[in-house]
């Protein structure tokens, strides 16, 4: 499976996703630049964490003008698949892939750690691996990770099951004191309404090497695998 | 000598004294002009040109089977063995933290990347040795509060995981914080990219950033004493742009690896002053340089302004002739500025035109080798205050007694005095500081923040970032680096030359207790006035501590930073100096990654061993006795290094059979707060039973006291015998088993010998609530 990573200018998580997917898992990957446009080859993008363009403005909001945007809006009509990570995930709702946005977390705060999130669906290629597990243990490393939404927004979110990652206690309870940001309903993570289109502000790539002690993460990527080759 | 067009204001106002002034003519021949003075007054500022240590930096010892680059260059640069160079560095942005936190900060992270990547290194780390005043008092808490998101935002946004450091906070840093920031790369070009010009006649190319008005003789600022008037002096502090920094990093790699890069020079301290005469000195040649293709921020620029503005994210080049569109192409791909602003030249001095006409030239050797100079006396005999100190005892502390302590009519008991030692910031957890910095980032930090004496980062090549093919790659290395900074500066201040020997010890020991081999050190000098004999006193007998220690324990340094004036002038003029602090960055070798270990106990039923158990320990200096009784006084614990790297290599030996589970040092607040410490961190507790004071010790000194040469480490009950053979083998019996592991949530428990009742016994959430929240709630 071809994984491609979007590198712009400020982006400081691409290597640490091509080192999961092309040395982990032994995937043909490659980085796209911001400004190439041809990504035909590619059956997954992958857009990382960091701080594109410095993130001056609104995070991600510059980065929806670069040339290769065009060439991701025309890889999701084709019912491919899309990851964003971090600042992939705000990158995605700026450019209108995902509903929402992420804003300034609660504490203003800075946040790196490792936090719980409840996996709310196993039926999907993203989390098919995680049936036995319904907790996962994830990092997370953000400043504006606040999801936010209108209430129609976030209703039809839930009615369609479009979440599928909350913070939440190591037993899944998703109650406001395991909430590490202030994002609306817990969202830690949310899908488009075709299930293509994942966004989430937690790191699976930093929970992927068991060197490093920690592999919750690349189960995400191992469903991503099984789940598109079926 | 005729009359100097400057006005002795103007002179003093660039830095100069009038005796420097008068050598600046002998070597130019003539008066200079105001851009001359001021290349001068940076140039010759104890930050560029160390008059005041460089006699006293001699003594470190500066080779060794690991050193590939010395001091004398951006940063020092180290042999992991496998093809894996190092280069790592540390340096002060005291000054302008305290002016302005934020900014101060963020490009003090800036300044030291710079110092990596430069070397054609990957920054791969970055560690922070921070000094604030006490939280109680709200500028402190300004201070601090803006230090570390400067810190967070550029480490962050430049995509380097921030995984150590120390944050200690003592009213002897109230007016003048501490901020140093130490950074790692890992060499990604084949050969060392160096500093020295060469090839007359090839191009110099300035890139990166614009140039403008910020930073304004930031050398001569740092290198004089804090008053109330600093704070007008805002222009002074230099502002920060990560994401600039950020695409630096990207185009500067690829540009050294083209092989069209002939020498780099980060525009730090002194800007296109520093960078032009030392580029110029360090390869006997000449720089040519026209301020009119620099590319500036703000018009009206006067050369004054150019040659001194401290700008960030800006580097100059010499480039080989020919290829200098191949260069200019690449920063442009990464939005950075890039032109050829000048060439090398024969005759070997700075020569800078403006508008066509010459606006400076002075030899390069003047304002980078040729500098002055100071010897200064030491002091005969210990100042005063040391003298003084020194004659404390512990009889002076109140008896105690086998339950707590009497201070002051108030009854304490043991369980009392540790939970107050736990809630001591400087004692206390970090995790409200390294909760804000992304330590996780790129993917190879084997041991996050608070969970061991040092981080390990594994060491793997990182694949290039633009377009590659799609490829399939192959696995991370086995090795890893660890590194820590540290320095007690109360030690320091009571006894320089033990304390800052501490110091180096105590780095090492951290790196011996996550199972790395010491390699060498970085240091930064953060002192008080060397033009006080105190404060020459104490930097002098530091230095010779750390030599000794250096020597000693086969760790030379690699280079460094030296920020002396850390004082403040009150309204009436009267200094009041920092503690002296040496903070020592010590990095060493992980041989595999698999064998390392934290601190925090891991299982039930683990054994735990105290390593130099025999070592004597002291309140003097102590934590206990600064925090518990108010007195900063006593003579700080002494090194014995016969001892010290005999415990420290039976600890790594240990880890690396697997035998030790977990390792701790055992520092402020003795044997008791490092056991506090291991049962948080581990989550479980501890049944610990020590042996009855003998020799007229007290039970304060056994639980509380401090000393060098001490570890505390747990292994599995299989592993007994097999490692109390060793021990015996190695420590003679200079260890001892103190004690086991219990259960998950257990008390933390020491009683004594045989009797039943305990000393201390004290639940593990109890501790953690005060240990990890003592920060925050102070906020």
């Amino acid at each position: 499976m071809n994984f491609g990573i979007i590198v712009f200018p400020g982006s400081n998580c691409d290597r640490d996703v091509a080192y999961v997917t092309r040395d982990l898992l032994q995937q043909p990957t490659r980085m796209v630049w911001h400004q190439e446009t041809d990504i035909d080859d590619l059956d997954v993008v992958i857009i990382p964490g960091g701080f594109s363009y410095g993130d001056y403005l609104r995070c991600g909001a510059i980065a929806r003008f670069s040339p290769v945007i065009n060439s991701v809006l025309e890889h999701a009509k084709k019912g491919k698949y899309i990851l964003g990570i971090c600042n992939g995930f705000q990158v995605l709702t700026e450019v209108g892939l995902l509903p929402g946005a992420l804003i300034r977390n609660r504490n203003l705060h800075f946040i790196c750690d490792r936090i719980p999130l409840k996996v709310e669906r196993t039926d999907l290629p993203w989390t098919q691996n995680y049936t036995d597990q319904t907790v996962v243990n994830i990092p997370i490393a953000h400043g504006e990770g606040r999801y936010y939404a209108e209430p129609k927004t976030l209703k039809k979110l839930e009615n369609n099951k479009q979440v599928l990652f909350r913070y939440s206690s190591t037993l899944g309870h998703t109650s406001k004191e395991y909430n590490p940001n202030g994002s609306l309903h817990n969202i830690a993570g949310i899908m488009n309404e075709k299930g293509n289109i994942l966004g989430m502000m937690p790191h699976p790539e930093r929970a992927s090497d068991p060197v490093l002690g920690a592999t919750d993460g690349i189960h995400l990527f191992k469903g991503l695998l099984t789940g598109i080759t079926h | 000598m005729t009359v100097p067009p400057f006005s002795p204001e103007e002179i003093a106002s660039e830095g100069i004294k009038p005796a420097e002034y008068e050598e600046i003519v002998k070597r130019l021949d003539r008066h200079p002009n105001k851009a001359e003075l001021g290349m001068f007054g940076v140039m010759w500022s104890e930050h560029c040109c160390y008059k005041n240590s460089r006699p006293l930096l001699k003594q470190f010892p500066t080779t060794g089977k690991h050193i590939l680059v010395g001091p004398g260059e951006n940063a020092g640069v180290v042999d992991l063995g496998d093809g894996h160079h190092l280069a790592f560095k540390i340096e002060s942005h005291n000054h302008p933290s305290a002016v302005e936190p934020f900014q101060g900060a963020t490009t003090g992270v800036g300044g030291i990347l710079r110092d990596i990547f430069t070397m054609g290194a990957r920054p791969i780390a970055i560690l922070n040795s921070l000094r604030f005043g006490s939280l109680e008092d709200a500028k402190t808490r300004r201070i601090f509060n803006g230090v570390v998101e400067g810190i967070a935002h550029y480490g962050n946004c430049t995509g380097i995981p921030t995984v150590g450091g120390e944050v200690y906070f003592d009213r002897a840093y109230s007016g003048n914080p501490l901020v140093n920031a130490m950074a790692l790369g890992l060499m990604e070009t084949e050969e060392i990219v160096k500093s020295g010009a060469s090839g007359i006649g090839n191009p110099v190319l300035y890139v990166g950033s614009t140039t403008g008005r910020d930073g304004m003789g930031g050398a001569s600022f740092a290198s004089a004493e804090l008053s109330d008037d600093s704070m007008d002096d805002r222009p002074a502090v230099q502002v920060g742009d990560p994401f600039l920094e950020k695409s630096l990093i990207e185009a500067c790699l690829e540009a050294f690896k083209t092989g069209a890069v002939v020498a780099a020079q980060d525009m730090g301290a002194a800007g296109l002053t520093c960078s032009t005469s030392e580029m110029a000195e360090k390869g006997g040649v000449g720089v040519e340089l026209d301020l009119d293709k620099i590319p500036a921020r703000e018009p009206g620029m006067t050369p004054y302004e150019y040659l001194l503005s401290e700008s960030q994210e800006r580097m100059l080049f010499v480039a080989k002739k020919g290829r200098e569109e191949e260069l200019i192409e690449i920063f442009h791909r990464w939005g950075l500025h890039a032109v050829v602003a000048g060439k090398v030249i024969k005759e070997p001095l700075v020569r800078i035109f403006h508008q066509g006409q010459i606006a400076a030239e002075v030899p390069a050797a003047a304002l980078a080798e040729d500098t002055p100079i100071y010897h200064r006396e030491l002091l005969s005999e210990p100042p005063e205050y040391a003298r003084k100190a020194w004659e404390w005892t512990v009889s002076s502390v109140d008896a105690c007694t086998e339950e707590g302590i009497e201070i002051g009519e108030k009854w304490q008991s043991w369980n009392e005095v540790l939970l107050q030692l736990l809630d001591t910031p400087s004692l206390a957890s970090k995790r409200w500081v390294y909760r804000q910095y992304d330590h996780q980032v790129q993917n190879n930090t084997l041991i996050l923040p608070g969970a061991a004496d040092a981080a390990v980062i594994r060491l793997r090549p990182i694949p290039p970032a633009i377009a590659t093919p799609l490829i399939k790659g192959g696995r991370g290395d086995r090795k890893g680096v660890a590194v820590t900074t540290d320095c007690n500066s109360r030690y320091v201040y009571l006894d320089p030359y033990e304390g800052s020997k501490a110091a180096v010890a105590e780095a090492a020991r951290n790196l011996s207790c996550v199972g790395a081999e010491p390699i060498a050190i970085t240091d930064n000098l953060n002192f008080g006035s060397p033009e006080h004999p105190v404060g020459y006193w104490q930097l002098a007998l530091a230095c010779r501590g750390i030599a000794e220690a250096c020597q000693e324990l086969g760790t030379p340094v690699t280079g460094g930073n030296v920020s002396l004036y850390n004082e403040t002038l009150d309204s009436e003029g009267k200094p009041a100096a920092i503690y002296p602090t040496p903070v020592i960055g010590m990095v060493g070798l992980v041989p595999d990654i698999t064998r390392t270990c934290g601190q925090g106990w891991q299982s039930e039923g683990d054994r735990i061993y105290l390593l130099g158990s025999h070592s004597p320990v002291t309140l003097g200096a102590s934590e206990y006795l600064a925090t518990i009784h108010g007195a900063i006084a006593g003579k700080p614990p002494q090194i014995d290094f016969e001892l010290e790297r005999k415990v420290q290599a039976a600890c790594r030996y240990g880890i690396r059979e697997g035998w030790v589970k977990s390792a701790h040092d055992c520092a402020e607040g003795g044997l008791a707060f490092a056991l506090a410490e291991c049962c948080i961190s581990g989550n479980l507790g501890a049944e610990i039973t020590l042996n009855a004071p003998q020799n007229g010790q007290r039970w304060d000194e056994i639980l509380f006291g401090e000393g060098g040469n001490r570890i505390l480490v747990a292994i599995a009950a299989e592993s007994q015998s097999v490692w109390e053979d060793y021990l015996g083998e190695v420590l003679n019996n200079l260890w001892q088993g103190v004690g086991t592991v219990t259960q998950l949530e257990g008390n933390l428990r020491i009683s004594r010998g045989s009797r039943t009742s305990a000393l201390l016994d004290v639940k593990i959430c109890d501790m953690r609530e005060r240990w990890s929240r003592a920060i925050e709630r102070r906020l």
